[in-house]
């Protein structure tokens, strides 16, 4: 466990020592700001509910959240820290976790500092808080599932660009799995057991039954479950590319 | 501190392999290091050197084989034996966005320094690898020599037993070379290291003994000096004369000289001895006997770079395998 809170130390500080932290949490404010006044009618709904913020989150993590964990992995491998890391007493898992649960404790501090649109809403209405509270769990656990994918394919490349794109693609993918986009292509050569799994993997619809207010297990479990796969992923990756 | 028996073996590879896919990088490496050796990798690029380095330091898995670090098997104890070791990567590399000071102080997490001990162990790396200056100044921003300082600190830090060292002089100029190979005679009697070299002066300055490596295997494995007497030089005489054909002459006479050789650049002359036997005296009294001015005169100890190049090219290859 000391390993992990080392690593983690090491990681959320280092978002800090550099502009990247910074830049992250204004684009990230000022962008879920935009969206939910201007794309999201905020006002004009006329409704007390955080309901036009949230649903932008899962847009703005798709572009967010790869940008985050793109670095994870590739840079150690780029600039050969992935080999001091490892030959240091600390077991693959301790990294692994370690350097996610930075990043995503990182995020989480972005999604923290959205607070005032949270008064504002309390301030001009009686919103049920009970449901903003599930939203931004929801919001938490899909960016969560967002940077397990990201460290996975940060892990695959020493190209951060390269990482961040198909973290991109497949985050979008899985995004609407739920959606015709995706479940068309399915629907032609698989039969309909597959389409309907496929369909049950898309981030949108659990995401949006646990920002209804509607804490599901099934929907807690499957964020964790997407979580540690791709980590596992994560760090079977790690072994079978070190040594390129 | 634990008990350290005299003749503990503090490193030990056992037909130690890594393929990767039809190519054999390491081909069945043996060897065992004890304490107070300092053990010098030498090979041409590609050898395997660093490979074999990267399995010993845990971060590479063997194909087949296997090796022990202070008694830890690398494999079914990884961490303990990551704990007995202080490794430095080849290249040195290290988190640039952080401080001197925030890095060795990741790194002391890392190695569980607590209290007392931590704060002399930071305090006498700093001191000893001279980064008072430089510590709360971000690595990237760091020259190369003191980048590579800052990976020498992060590998001694928790006074390792045991040391790897990948190339640690590489791209230093002389000064720091120099101050890099002191720093490791110093540490040498109390520890076991491992340092990977394509410098042939490096064996000579901090070797208590030398494996050549090339294509995967060992090709030689003595000390330095056992090593030179391979050569051809080894006993050789040269010198400088005023009148290069007297002075072979003179030399044509001497007994036990086998071959006789001018260099056409500096018109240095070489004589060879017969195998097994000594000819500085002979040569010295018949130079001076036939009453030839020679300008300098010199006893050859042998030079490691020609044995180097037979031994990894294959021409004594057969025949000093061991």
């Amino acid at each position: 466990m000391s390993g992990v809170i080392t690593v983690f130390k090491r990681e959320l500080k280092s978002y800090f020592s550099t502009p990247v932290a910074y830049v992250f949490i204004v684009i990230f404010l000022i962008l879920s700001g935009a969206f939910t006044f201007y794309l999201g009618n905020f006002y004009e709904r006329g409704q007390a509910d955080l309901q036009p913020f949230f649903n932008f989150h899962p847009w703005l993590y798709l572009f967010l959240v790869p940008a985050v964990s793109m670095r994870l992995w590739a840079e150690e491998r780029k600039s050969g820290t992935i080999e001091l890391l490892l030959t240091l007493p600390v077991t693959m898992w301790q990294a692994v976790l370690g350097k996610f649960l930075a990043a995503w404790a990182f995020i989480g501090i972005a999604l923290v500092l959205t607070f005032p649109i949270w008064i504002t809403v309390n301030y001009l209405g009686s919103p049920d808080n009970g449901v903003i509270f599930a939203s931004y769990l929801g919001s938490m656990l899909m960016a969560g599932a967002f940077l397990a994918i990201g460290a996975c394919i940060s892990a695959a490349t020493r190209n951060q660009v390269i990482a961040f794109i198909l973290t991109v693609v497949v985050c979008f993918l899985l995004l609407l799995a739920g959606f015709p986009l995706v479940l068309d292509a399915f629907r032609a050569v698989a039969p309909q057991g597959v389409v309907d799994a496929v369909a049950g993997l898309s981030f949108l619809t659990h995401f949006t039954s646990i920002s209804k207010g509607v804490i599901d297990l099934r929907d807690l479990i499957y964020f964790l479950l997407m979580i540690g796969v791709w980590l596992y992923a994560n760090a079977v990756v790690i072994d079978l590319k070190k040594a390129a | 501190m634990p008990n350290k028996t005299v003749n503990l073996t503090m490193i030990e590879t056992r037909q130690l392999s890594k393929r990767y896919g039809d190519l054999v990088a390491v081909d069945g490496i043996s060897f065992k290091v004890e304490p107070g050796q300092v053990l010098g990798f030498l090979g041409p690029n590609g050898a395997g050197k660093s490979t074999t380095m990267k399995m010993l330091a845990g971060f590479l898995a063997p194909t087949s084989g296997g090796a022990t670090v202070g008694g830890f098997d690398i494999e079914s104890r990884p961490l303990d034996a990551k704990r007995v070791l202080g490794y430095l990567p080849e290249g040195a590399p290290s988190y640039g966005e952080m401080t001197v000071h925030e890095f060795l102080e990741f790194i002391a997490d890392v190695r569980g320094l607590k209290g007392d001990r931590r704060y002399k162990r930071l305090d006498d790396t700093i001191a000893r690898l001279h980064l008072e200056r430089v510590l709360e100044q971000p690595i990237d921003t760091l020259s190369k020599g003191f980048k590579r300082r800052v990976g020498l600190a992060q590998a001694i830090l928790h006074d390792p037993a045991v040391l790897i060292l990948d190339e640690p002089t590489d791209g230093l100029d002389p000064n720091q070379k120099h101050e890099v190979r002191t720093l490791i005679n110093a540490m040498s009697h109390d520890k076991t290291i491992i340092v990977s070299t394509h410098l042939l002066e490096e064996v000579h300055a901090v070797c208590t003994r030398a494996i050549i490596i090339a294509a995967g295997r060992i090709l030689a494995d003595a000390t330095p000096s056992e090593l030179e007497a391979r050569s051809r030089y080894h006993q050789a005489v040269s010198l400088t004369a005023e009148n290069v054909g007297a002075a072979k002459e003179a030399l044509a006479r001497v007994a036990d000289v086998a071959a006789i050789e001018v260099d056409p650049q500096d018109g240095r002359i070489t004589a060879f001895p017969k195998p097994g036997r000594a000819i500085f005296v002979a040569v010295s009294d018949a130079l001076k006997a036939q009453g030839v001015s020679v300008r300098e005169l010199a006893l050859e100890p042998g030079r490691l770079d020609e044995v180097f190049r037979a031994v990894t090219q294959g021409a004594v290859g057969k025949e000093a395998r061991t």
